[in-house]
């Protein structure tokens, strides 16, 4: 026990002397959140609009006005002719273009005025929101130029937003953060260690102490265990005091979650350091075969339910995303156990199965 | 030049005895453009609806049969009281629960008007505010028909200053995500390989220890600079190719603006994301280290790119922080070019910071360089 903690402080002198990557461990979570709170919405505003103004009279101008007055729209130019959509489209600084036909006040006041919307289709859901935020502003300049009859037999929605009423888009990225730096901590870095004994041929060395292998490995991964822990603890303080999300569950059950997800990814390092001899490869490798699928197909950014089925059974197989679910459920919805019990099995099932896997492609002797 | 040769010579036989690293090199990139591509879509679809329907009228059902056959919802359940409704929101059963309460048909019929209720999942706010409109569409839809069943002229009477609204989408009239996202993924792609392998490169010489070699080999900084660059440079262009080539393959991505220009813009930003590879190289002691600096920078520079959320809903501070950032240029120029046409002149002001910033990094690389040796 004394050779292991002693071998445990080598690792963590290791880690705490190389002060660049601590900084770096510690700064990249508060980095993430600060940016995913603050800067990375799905809102839209001020976006770059031009007119083709055939008729340049009151009415015309006063919508202009209106759209300017939104707050969603900022008017780029007034156009002269129709070619100039399409250069200005390719100039890259608008996103919509809406033509006014000539004498649109006349034909406004007889009820046979018409308007044409041209959006940016190149991203889509930018364009339909656009296209949704000028047809409101339009719809709202009828309404109060004149009477338009409201029709009968209404049907008024009450919606309610669950679990995140202001629609806050941070909600969704708290958990999201927490998994992929965990992924990255866990098992990027320790498949890296590893690769780099192995690289340096200290390995070797460490191999022919008294320690026993198993002892060495877990020696390996202990301090990053603690980051893990200390870089979760930090992002979900910057959630809960920044941004105010939610902690509506028990705080054993979201650490145990975590402390499961965290041996899940250690395990997974393991096995990618014992296939690998250099750091390149193993960086490479933990890029491909863990972080990119962690971000693209756990559900943190992109809906799975979306995707073609393929990759929504890949997705299956991801640790993070069955983690990112109980995240979600445990902090912003306040389950239990009870809830979570399926995905938690799952879980713990992964990281036992990986770990097996790993101790059985660990070779004692090297080459 | 011949010495610049042979070093490169050096550089690729390095590279490519190493299996791994050509499968990372070809393979994975489109083997990431491929998932990326299906996978990076904000499209909302299969959304899981439950109703709770207290009423049991002809018209609840006709409206249930209308959601039914909506394409992106899915009845999922029918639960009978507010509990088993709120449970299936709990456990992920259903995305969106709708609830026609007792008595909806009489009193809508009575009242002239009715009143529903919709509880939405929004954990993912943007998804829930799509999956709501779904539902919205469908009532309006129905309440349509009835009125034009029951009150027929309701519809021809209500006049007043009307306008006609038509729009259309330009550039992607299909809206399809996959023509968005495959000319910004390989945008992100090639910067992100290229970036990856610069900075771990002379780190890796360094670890190992040839760079004393190579420092005292009778060889120009200048000359060992280009031997480095000039590889990478290579096969972030051989990426590029192979990448479009792919994707107008597969995915039948527009080609609608000059190659040239892409190619043209392609090498000026990898001059630059080199030069930024190469300054952490240079300032990192490991392999790991330079990992992580690298890896840092690459997170942040595709979140604030505007591949995967617009750069427009950005507030004004972090569109100012995008300036400086070579996969969002890559990606607008991408985008520009292959999607609408935009020709060398539009896209001018990208070059420009592009080759700024190609001058600055790489100076400070060199500066750096030198000064350790």
């Amino acid at each position: 026990m004394k050779t292991f903690l002693a071998f445990v402080r080598k690792e963590f002198y290791h880690i705490l002397r190389d002060k660049r990557s601590l900084f770096i461990l510690l700064g990249m979570p508060i980095a993430q959140v600060l940016l995913f709170g603050y800067a990375i919405t799905m809102e839209l505003r001020e976006v770059g609009f031009v007119v083709l103004d055939n008729s340049k009279d009151s009415e015309s101008k006063e919508l202009i006005q209106r759209f300017q007055a939104s707050g969603h729209f900022y008017l780029v130019d007034n156009l002269e002719y129709e070619e100039e959509i399409h250069q200005s489209f390719q100039a890259g600084t608008i996103k919509l273009a809406m033509v006014i036909p000539a004498n649109f006040s006349g034909n406004f006041g007889e009820g046979k005025a018409t308007l044409q919307l041209i959006a940016d289709g190149t991203e889509p859901n930018t364009a339909t929101t656009l296209v949704n935020y000028a047809q409101a502003i339009i719809r709202q300049f009828q309404l109060d130029k004149g009477k338009v009859d409201e029709l009968p037999f209404g049907i008024e929605m009450n919606t309610r937003m669950v679990y995140n009423p202001a629609l806050r888009s941070v909600y969704m990225f708290v958990p999201g953060v927490i998994t992929v730096l965990l992924m990255l901590v866990s098992a990027m870095m320790t498949s890296l260690t590893i690769a780099r004994e192995k690289e340096l041929g200290t390995m070797e060395l460490l191999l022919v102490s008294p320690i026993h292998p198993l002892m060495i490995i877990i020696g390996k991964v202990v301090p990053y265990i603690l980051i893990g822990l200390l870089d979760a603890s930090l992002i979900l303080a910057i959630g809960i005091l920044v941004f105010g999300v939610p902690v509506l569950g028990s705080w054993l059950l979201l650490f145990t979650v975590v402390v499961l997800f965290i041996l899940t990814s250690l395990s997974l390092g393991i096995l990618i350091s014992t296939r690998v001899d250099t750091q390149q490869t193993a960086l490479m490798g933990s890029l491909v075969a863990l972080m990119m699928p962690s971000v693209l197909l756990s559900g943190f950014i992109f809906p799975i339910e979306s995707m073609p089925l393929p990759l929504q059974v890949i997705a299956q197989v991801i640790p993070a995303k069955w983690f990112i679910v109980i995240l979600k459920d445990v902090m912003l919805k306040g389950v239990g156990l009870q809830v979570i019990g399926w995905e938690t099995l799952v879980l713990a099932g992964m990281a036992v199965f990986f770990i097996i896997v790993s101790w059985r492609n660990f070779k004692i002797r090297l080459g | 030049m011949q010495t610049i040769w042979i070093l490169m010579r050096k550089e690729f036989r390095q590279i490519f005895r190493n299996r791994p690293m050509v499968f990372i090199l070809t393979l994975m990139p489109l083997l990431q453009l491929i998932i990326l591509a299906n996978a990076a879509t904000h499209e909302v679809k299969n959304v899981q609806l439950a109703v709770q329907d207290d009423d049991r009228s002809p018209y609840a059902r006709r409206l249930i049969q209308k959601l039914e056959a909506s394409p992106n919802l899915i009845l999922a359940a029918f639960p009978r009281n507010p509990q088993a409704a709120f449970a299936l929101l709990e456990n992920n059963k259903a995305d969106l629960v709708l609830h026609i309460p007792a008595h909806f048909e009489r009193d809508f019929l009575r009242n002239r008007s009715g009143e529903l209720m919709l509880q939405v999942n929004a954990i993912n706010g943007s998804q829930a505010g799509i999956a709501a409109s779904y539902v919205g569409a469908v009532v309006q839809d129905f309440r349509m028909e009835i009125l034009r069943e029951i009150e027929p002229g309701a519809l021809l009477q209500a006049s007043g200053p009307r306008i006609e609204m038509t729009y259309s989408n330009w550039y992607n009239p299909e809206m399809d995500y996959k023509t968005f996202m495959v000319p910004g993924i390989l945008g992100e792609l090639v910067t992100l390989i290229v970036l990856m392998l610069a900075a771990m490169n002379i780190v890796r010489e360094k670890e190992i220890g040839t760079i004393e070699q190579l420092n005292v080999t009778p060889i120009f900084k200048y000359q060992f600079i280009l031997g480095k660059l000039l590889p990478f440079l290579l096969i972030g262009l051989f990426d590029l190719a192979l990448g479009l080539f792919l994707g107008k393959m597969i995915f039948q991505i527009p080609l609608e603006g000059s190659l040239l220009v892409v190619f043209a813009f392609c090498v000026v930003n990898l001059i630059a994301v080199l030069g930024i590879g190469f300054l952490i190289s240079t300032f990192a002691e490991t392999q790991q280290q330079a990992m992580f600096i690298s890896w840092f920078f690459i997170v942040i520079f595709i979140l604030m790119s505007g591949l995967f959320t617009p750069i427009e809903s950005m507030p004004p501070w972090a569109q100012h922080l995008t300036i400086p950032n070579p996969v969002a240029h890559f990606v607008e120029v991408m985008r520009q070019v292959l999607l609408k046409g935009s020709g060398f002149w539009d896209v001018r002001d990208n070059f420009a910071v592009m080759a700024v910033m190609s001058v600055i990094f790489n100076g400070l690389a060199i500066w750096n360089y030198r000064k350790q040796t």
